[in-house]
């Protein structure tokens, strides 16, 4: 095991972590013996969600809808098939909804109940996504979860927040930055953000990729 | 059930602490322990709603202290020894000590893209009609089942409006016991934060969650 081995958002005791460890590395020897996994499949599994599924595929979702008003309309209507265009689909987002921001109207996404995140457009869920402070709050105090990450919604914007209780999973499409006019897919791509998607952030600016 | 893991609106859990350049896993336990998850589900014969249960199901005090990845893999011991795939001896010995029992499927190196690929979809065909429609109120009705269940606490006893209809999807609480999908009617249900959280609430603020016909009444 590496050095890295820790965790950076709860202080646990260091021998309670290091007994994790030993039984996931016990557990999985268990099941491999028993022919229940596939050491290769479970490497396959990590490769595919640390190298491949990640935010860059919502970020090409959200590029190809700001330059393209009919696939915008097509990804508004009906998510799924719209993601499934570009290639991205499957588990933890079989049923997607994309929510778009308006000057008058900011979406943010939580999972009060565990973890639910569309997998296949942000890859797997950051620490915070997951954890009591966020879930706790976003729902009855938004505002001051959004001050959290260091931003400010102007006062009269209505602030929505979608709790992810079923089966369908949210991707908000935030509005395009100023000043990035004739821009093609792939720069703009560079100025979307995860938290932009998750809607606890916004888009970098050009002024931002330029520094 | 009414455990820790029903959070929105609780106080108490400080600041949401972003960490810059996040790495997808903070370890190497913690990719095999997502693996090992996500592959077990084949052999193990679960659905995701008999996981999310295992993973609730425990004192809050523990659920709060644990990170997830922790209770994810807690939940897959327990799933895997509930259903006699794993003793516990075995796993304090690193090695199995038992013949193993037979099992449906496993994972294979070359269906791991298909099976992400395909992933779970939950809407099912119905004879039934949708009770509500959109711009209906109603009421999310006050239950408490120690079982599974995907109404948050904050919802309960409150109104709210149809905004849409979705569709008809596995029912949650009747899938994580083995009851089987039974699947019912699913709306988006949108609430004025106020009407959640009082005085206290923002004003400019909307929630919704997604809600089975069984939680709502009309309103």
């Amino acid at each position: 095991m590496s050095d890295h081995d820790h965790d950076h958002h709860h202080e646990h005791d260091h021998s309670e972590l290091s007994e994790t460890q030993l039984r996931v590395r016990a557990l999985e020897t268990v099941l491999t013996e028993k022919g229940y996994v596939d050491p290769a499949a479970l490497d396959l599994l990590i490769e595919t969600y640390e190298k491949k599924v990640g935010p860059r595929n919502g970020a090409r979702v959200v590029a190809k809808a700001w330059v393209d008003p009919t696939y915008r309309a097509r990804l508004l209507k009906d998510a799924t098939p719209a993601i499934a265009e570009i290639g991205y689909a499957g588990r933890q987002g079989e049923h997607i909804v994309a929510l778009e921001n308006t000057p008058k109207l900011h979406n943010m996404v939580v999972c009060t109940l565990c973890s639910c995140y569309p997998w296949p457009v942000l890859g797997l869920p950051p620490v915070w996504y997951k954890s009591a402070p966020y879930r706790s709050r976003a729902v009855s105090d938004p505002r001051s979860v959004l001050a959290d990450f260091g931003f400010t919604l102007p006062k009269d914007t209505e602030v929505r927040i979608w709790d992810s209780t079923a089966e369908i999973r949210y991707l908000v499409l935030p509005m395009r930055p100023e000043g990035t006019e004739g821009w093609g897919e792939e720069k703009l791509a560079d100025l979307v953000t995860r938290d932009s998607m998750i809607g606890t952030g916004l888009p970098k600016s050009p002024e931002d990729i330029a520094k | 059930m009414n455990g820790g893991q029903d959070l929105g609106g609780t106080h108490g859990h400080g600041p949401v602490k972003p960490e810059p350049n996040e790495p997808v896993f903070h370890g190497e336990w913690e990719k095999r322990a997502f693996a090992l998850t996500l592959a077990m589900g084949m052999p193990g014969g679960w659905n995701i709603d008999m996981s999310r249960f295992a993973r609730e199901n425990r004192p809050p005090g523990e659920y709060l202290s644990m990170t997830y990845y922790q209770i994810w893999f807690a939940a897959l011991e327990t799933m895997l020894k509930e259903r006699g795939l794993v003793a516990e001896d075995e796993i304090a010995a690193g090695h199995s000590l038992h013949a193993p029992k037979p099992v449906k499927r496993t994972l294979s190196p070359g269906d791991v893209a298909k099976t992400l690929h395909r992933g779970g979809p939950t809407e099912r065909d119905t004879n039934t009609a949708a009770v509500f429609k959109p711009g209906d109120k109603v009421r999310a009705k006050n239950i408490n089942p120690p079982t599974h269940t995907r109404l948050p606490r904050y919802v309960r006893g409150h109104v709210g409006t149809i905004e849409r209809v979705v569709g008809c999807h596995v029912f949650p609480d009747s899938n994580a016991t083995g009851a089987g999908e039974n699947p019912e009617w699913l709306y988006t249900v949108r609430f004025d934060g106020r009407e959640l959280w009082g005085s206290q609430g923002d004003p400019t603020s909307k929630v919704s969650v997604d809600a089975w016909e069984p939680y709502l009444e009309p309103a």
